[in-house]
């Protein structure tokens, strides 16, 4: 009896939330171009989640994501061509570039989801604790966003990377750190924008007077309220994340060689793109992969803010 | 509150945050050994260093003192333009710096204009034909502009037209003109004035060198242009099918002004007030793009110069490049700032 009234109030604590996704649904599938990027995003996901179906791992190894040589293609220096047994050819290591690939969409998840949750946590623990308390913490959490921001992304990351790498750290370690370094500070002023928007309002003073506690209020009243703006943009910016960490691995500073990872593999192309196009599989098959993932992400962004931004949904 | 002093505030505001920058900056650092650290206020290679003349440097910048002083020391050292030596291009890092600067100087001096004319025109005549051919067409090369990292497309541009076809050579000349402006140099036969061989080649009256030039500058400046302009075009796009909704535009048209007077002359101008806040995120956008078309192209600026440094863990290039990167990029924002402050007088009386 318990439990089946609980169901009931949960149903009816979901259903706006229900809705409002039922409603973006609905107008995300009306245009065209929306639709292709939910697609190419389920390709993804699928390729990402069904990775050691289509290309099994050697049985027993420790990373699944350096991609195993082929013994039979031996120690030669150029690439070996596209063939029945690969069908994407192989890279000048000799290592399967279908399997790269592939697996490089998984690998791309991972780094994206990393990323997503590290600088989640920090820039909602940072914008929560700021925007709630406000005062001299606020400041000086702000003043810090400052200086990040004062930075093209990039560059700080790279300068990170570099200082890591230096004292000892492994370089893919070092540029997924580096990456969550330039993105809480957006994240942070964001969150502390929603909670001094959400502060204001009545049932915070009322679960005050309540003698809620300051964790509980933010908890259970200021988050809820404000999660879910956040969680779309941080769904979005997953694109942007994959590509920034493509290009700090494209310099050479992020995964090693042989690994599953779009950026390394292009970069390991690139001494033969100078020679012509007569090792196209090298580059073409890499840059495909990425620009399909990060397509979807920007097809779907485009949608969801359309639909999103107040001014032009209920049109 | 005037303009004048709006400027003047911004520009005290900046003081804190580039002392913050200075900051991080010496935090990140930290994180290396003592030893590594010292190549960042010498100005010869720490391998024709003797032992004696290392612990030298060590005691006399204060790098077995406390954090503060250390930082008191190395920041009174970047004052005085003092950034170290670069290991792996063997020179001191403020000459390194500024022998680059005019190359990556060159490439958004030619690519900055051309952004900028083809984003707003393609923007504006995109909202104007919203759903016509042109705007479909527009958004689909802009969408693809977004999605294509700007490595991949370069990369493709280097095997086609460096590789394949052999139009251009990587670099910032045919490597035969190169050296023999090497040699001009010394000889005293061609001057350098700016650094860019652009106006260089146009002051010294050699045309051929010019020609060179410009056909190095195409390549990087194709693949800038291209990922820039997307980003200009989606923002002028938007901005401009608002502008186009507003009640005064019905109006203008009702009054009796042609179509073209309304679209120029009273839509575009409020539409591009929005396009300039963004142009901030423009110049982050071009310095990052600018690391990697540079890389690709072997093109002799700041930015490849700094992706070679951080591959090799080169310190002191790394640390005086960001803090460098940084400077402009809030200048410029600062600039956009005061642009906006300019167009729109709500801002400073804010």
């Amino acid at each position: 009896m318990q439990s089946k009234k609980k169901s009931g109030n949960f149903r009816k604590a979901i259903e706006p939330t229900f809705k409002e996704l039922k409603f973006i649904l609905k107008r995300v599938l009306r245009s065209p171009l929306s639709v292709a990027g939910l697609v190419l995003i389920t390709y993804n996901v699928a390729l990402a989640l069904f990775a050691p179906f289509i290309c099994p791992p050697v049985p027993g190894t420790a990373d699944v994501y350096l991609i195993p040589r082929d013994q039979a293609l031996g120690f030669r220096i150029e690439p070996s061509a596209p063939s029945p047994t690969h069908l994407f050819g192989a890279t000048r290591l000799q290592v399967d570039l279908l399997y790269g690939c592939v697996w490089g969409t998984r690998f791309a998840f991972q780094l994206g989801l990393e990323v997503i949750l590290a600088t989640l946590a920090i820039g909602l623990t940072l914008g929560m604790i700021s925007g709630y308390y406000g005062g001299f913490i606020d400041e000086v959490v702000m003043r810090f966003t400052d200086i990040i921001l004062a930075f093209p992304g990039l560059i700080l990351a790279m300068a990170f990377v570099a200082v890591l790498a230096r004292s000892g750290w492994s370089t893919l370690n070092a540029a997924v750190l580096s990456i969550v370094l330039i993105g809480w500070p957006g994240y942070t002023r964001l969150i502390r924008g929603e909670v001094l928007r959400v502060k204001g309002e009545d049932y915070i003073e009322a679960a005050r007077a309540a003698g809620a506690s300051d964790l509980r209020i933010m908890s259970r009243h200021v988050l809820p309220n404000s999660i879910y703006s956040i969680i779309i943009v941080a769904s979005l910016d997953f694109g942007s994340i994959v590509l920034t960490a493509a290009a700090l691995s494209f310099l050479g500073l992020g995964s090693q060689p042989g690994t599953a990872d779009w950026g390394r593999l292009i970069y390991d192309g690139v001494p033969f793109a100078s020679m012509g196009l007569k090792y196209w599989w090298t580059i073409a098959y890499p840059g495909l992969f990425i620009v399909l993932f990060t397509l979807g992400w920007n097809l779907l962004g485009d949608a969801l803010r359309d639909v999103l931004d107040p001014l032009s949904r209920r049109k | 509150m005037g303009l004048r002093e709006y400027i003047i505030r911004r520009l005290l505001l900046l003081i804190p945050i580039m002392l913050g920058v200075v900051l991080l900056i010496f935090a990140i650092i930290q994180f290396v050994p003592v030893m590594v650290r010292v190549s960042l206020y010498i100005t010869g290679s720490i391998r024709e260093l003797q032992p004696a003349a290392v612990q030298e440097v060590i005691r006399q910048y204060g790098l077995d003192q406390p954090v503060w002083i250390q930082f008191a020391n190395w920041f009174s050292q970047i004052m005085v333009g003092n950034f170290g030596y670069s290991e792996s291009t063997q020179e001191v890092v403020v000459a390194g710096l500024m022998a680059r600067v005019p190359a990556t100087f060159e490439i958004v001096l030619v690519s900055a204009p051309l952004i900028i004319l083809s984003g707003i025109w393609l923007g504006v005549r995109s909202a104007v034909q919203k759903d016509k051919p042109f705007d479909q067409m527009t958004r689909i090369i802009s969408i693809l502009g977004t999605s294509l990292p700007s490595f991949f497309f370069g990369v493709l541009l280097l095997a086609t037209f460096v590789g394949q076809l052999r139009w251009v050579t990587p670099g910032r000349l045919s490597p035969a003109m190169g050296t023999a402006l090497a040699l001009m140099i010394r000889n005293g036969e061609f001057t350098k004035y700016t650094g860019m061989m652009l106006i260089d080649s146009l002051l010294n009256l050699r045309l051929n060198y010019f020609y060179d030039a410009l056909i190095h500058l195409i390549l990087p400046t194709t693949v800038l242009v291209f990922i820039q302009t997307a980003v200009l075009v989606r923002v002028t796009r938007s901005s401009m099918l608002e502008a186009l909704g507003k009640t005064y535009i019905i109006a203008a048209r009702a009054k009796g002004l042609t179509k073209n007077e309304v679209i120029y002359k009273h839509a575009r101008r409020n539409a591009l007030i929005p396009v300039v806040t963004i142009s901030g995120l423009l110049v982050g956008g071009m310095m990052t793009g600018l690391i990697i078309t540079e890389t690709v192209f072997l093109f002799p600026g700041v930015g490849s110069w700094a992706a070679t440094a951080a591959q090799r863990f080169d310190l002191s290039v790394v640390a005086a490049y960001s803090m460098f990167s940084a400077v402009v990029f809030v200048l410029a924002n600062l600039i956009v700032d005061v642009l906006y402050a300019y167009i729109d007088p709500r801002i400073r009386l804010g």
